[in-house]
């Protein structure tokens, strides 16, 4: 066992882990936080994407020992302490950026990386930025539509972004 | 997927992690970003008994001008050499690759070094490294010695780094005010190239003065287009200037045949990717 500690969604965790013990599993199965999803299981679609540091990473591909010492956000952590929705989950819910919705947890979460390094980014900009994120649903059209609308860059029908 | 237990030391140093595995040897595997070992450890392709992570040793981080060449330190991720103003400037063809490695959560994570040592023939680095003409600086027990790129790449995942070494750094010649292209052919999104050709030129007015070319998957290491280099030496930098050195790309290759393409595919898109890469290097594309 290996003693890991690190504040996930703003809280401070510590806890003996397996150093085999994925991270993914380590918010699911230790610290319950099951917003976080598995999807394929072998890093490519995307679904258990979390912040690192800042910087987004597909959990099931990083070790919780690897994290020792680091910040994590999940998609838990997005909304604001009054349940506020943070304006990329308002936007996927305004847009019906989902069909099954198993996906979305990772999308918002990528998206979010995406704005803060590129705050308008164009069409081709999102579905580049979203490569690593599969809808198996391929409801890709409303998914980039709410990306469009988070970042106010959204043309058509919709208005432009509420945050 | 769990992988296999192991145990886990993360050294500070790269003289820790040596003697960890000195200690260790055949049982372990040495963990960059883990983009790579991590899914074979799921699929328990590979068990090793001890894991040692790389990842805490922060001199192994980082790109510095080191003269006439690059230092790109080995836990460098994929993102921080992509978005290095040093690499843009110097190495242009290892910005255009990365941009192309896999996608953005794998960038945060995969290292430049680590990529570099997996040595997968599909890899996005390997052409461009030797193309460039890269110098891989390995450290082991008894010191540190430097592989040029040509002799670093062995075969199928394996390279000249030996058991008891690490890639510490990457030196990459500055090939400043050279154009460069990355063309990499997928049918999907996401997926590892069927062939990549990574091309740097250097322009003398509209005359293509030298060239560079890497090959991505085109045999079980990246491979160097010498024929092709020569052959645009002087050569203007046109459609049919460039077509007919382009047409050597596959020369002397033995490439894969597999569900995505056979060899012969594979020869053809070599060529037809060379003149690609080297007309958009060239800006004429």
């Amino acid at each position: 066992m290996a003693r890991i500690n690190l504040t996930v969604d703003g809280q401070k965790v510590a806890d003996d882990v397996e150093p085999r013990m994925l991270l993914v599993h380590y918010l699911r199965e230790k610290l319950g936080k099951t917003g976080t999803v598995v999807g394929c299981d072998t890093s490519n679609c995307g679904a258990c994407t979390v912040h690192l540091n800042g910087r987004s990473v597909k959990s099931c591909n990083v070790l919780a020992v690897q994290a020792d010492g680091g910040e994590v956000t999940t998609i838990e952590g997005l909304a604001g302490e009054d349940g506020q929705l943070h304006k990329v989950q308002e936007a996927f819910r305004e847009c019906h950026g989902l069909q099954c919705g198993f996906c979305t947890p990772g999308m918002i979460m990528q998206t979010v990386d995406l704005l803060n390094e590129n705050p308008s980014p164009s069409e081709e900009a999102i579905r580049l930025g979203l490569e690593g994120n599969l809808c198996r649903c391929t409801g890709y059209h409303n998914i980039v539509r709410a990306v469009q609308h988070a970042a106010g860059t959204a043309t058509g029908t919709t208005e432009g972004a509420s945050a | 997927m769990i992988p296999a237990a192991f145990e886990y030391v993360a050294p500070t140093s790269v003289e820790e992690a040596l003697a960890a595995l000195a200690e260790h040897g055949d049982d372990a595997k040495v963990i960059a970003g883990g983009q790579s070992l991590l899914p074979v450890l799921r699929m328990r392709l590979n068990a090793p008994e001890w894991v040692i992570d790389l990842g805490r040793i922060d001199s192994l981080r980082g790109v510095r001008d080191g003269g006439d060449h690059l230092v790109i330190g080995a836990m460098t991720t994929h993102h921080d050499v992509g978005q290095d103003p040093l690499v843009h400037e110097h190495a242009l063809l290892v910005s255009k690759a990365i941009t192309h490695l896999a996608d953005a959560q794998v960038r945060h994570r995969g290292t430049f070094g680590g990529a570099l040592a997996h040595a997968d023939p599909a890899g996005d680095l390997g052409a461009p490294a030797r193309a460039l003409g890269a110098t891989f600086v390995v450290q082991g027990p008894g010191g540190t010695r430097e592989v040029p790129a040509d002799d670093f790449f062995v075969d199928l995942f394996e390279t000249a780094i030996s058991d008891d070494e690490i890639l510490t750094e990457v030196r990459v010649p500055k090939h400043t005010g050279w154009g460069a292209s990355y063309e990499k052919f997928v049918r999907i999104a996401h997926q590892w190239p069927i062939v990549a050709v990574a091309a740097a030129v250097r322009l003398d007015g509209d005359t293509i003065a030298e060239a560079r070319v890497g090959l991505t998957n085109m045999g079980s290491t990246p491979l160097r287009a010498a024929a092709v280099e020569q052959a645009l030496v002087g050569q203007p930098a046109t459609e049919e200037g460039v077509a007919a050195a382009a047409a050597l790309a596959a020369e002397g290759t033995n490439p894969p045949s597999d569900l995505n393409g056979d060899a012969d595919y594979r020869r053809h898109l070599a060529t037809v990717l060379t003149r690609r890469a080297v007309l958009s290097a060239a800006g004429r594309s």
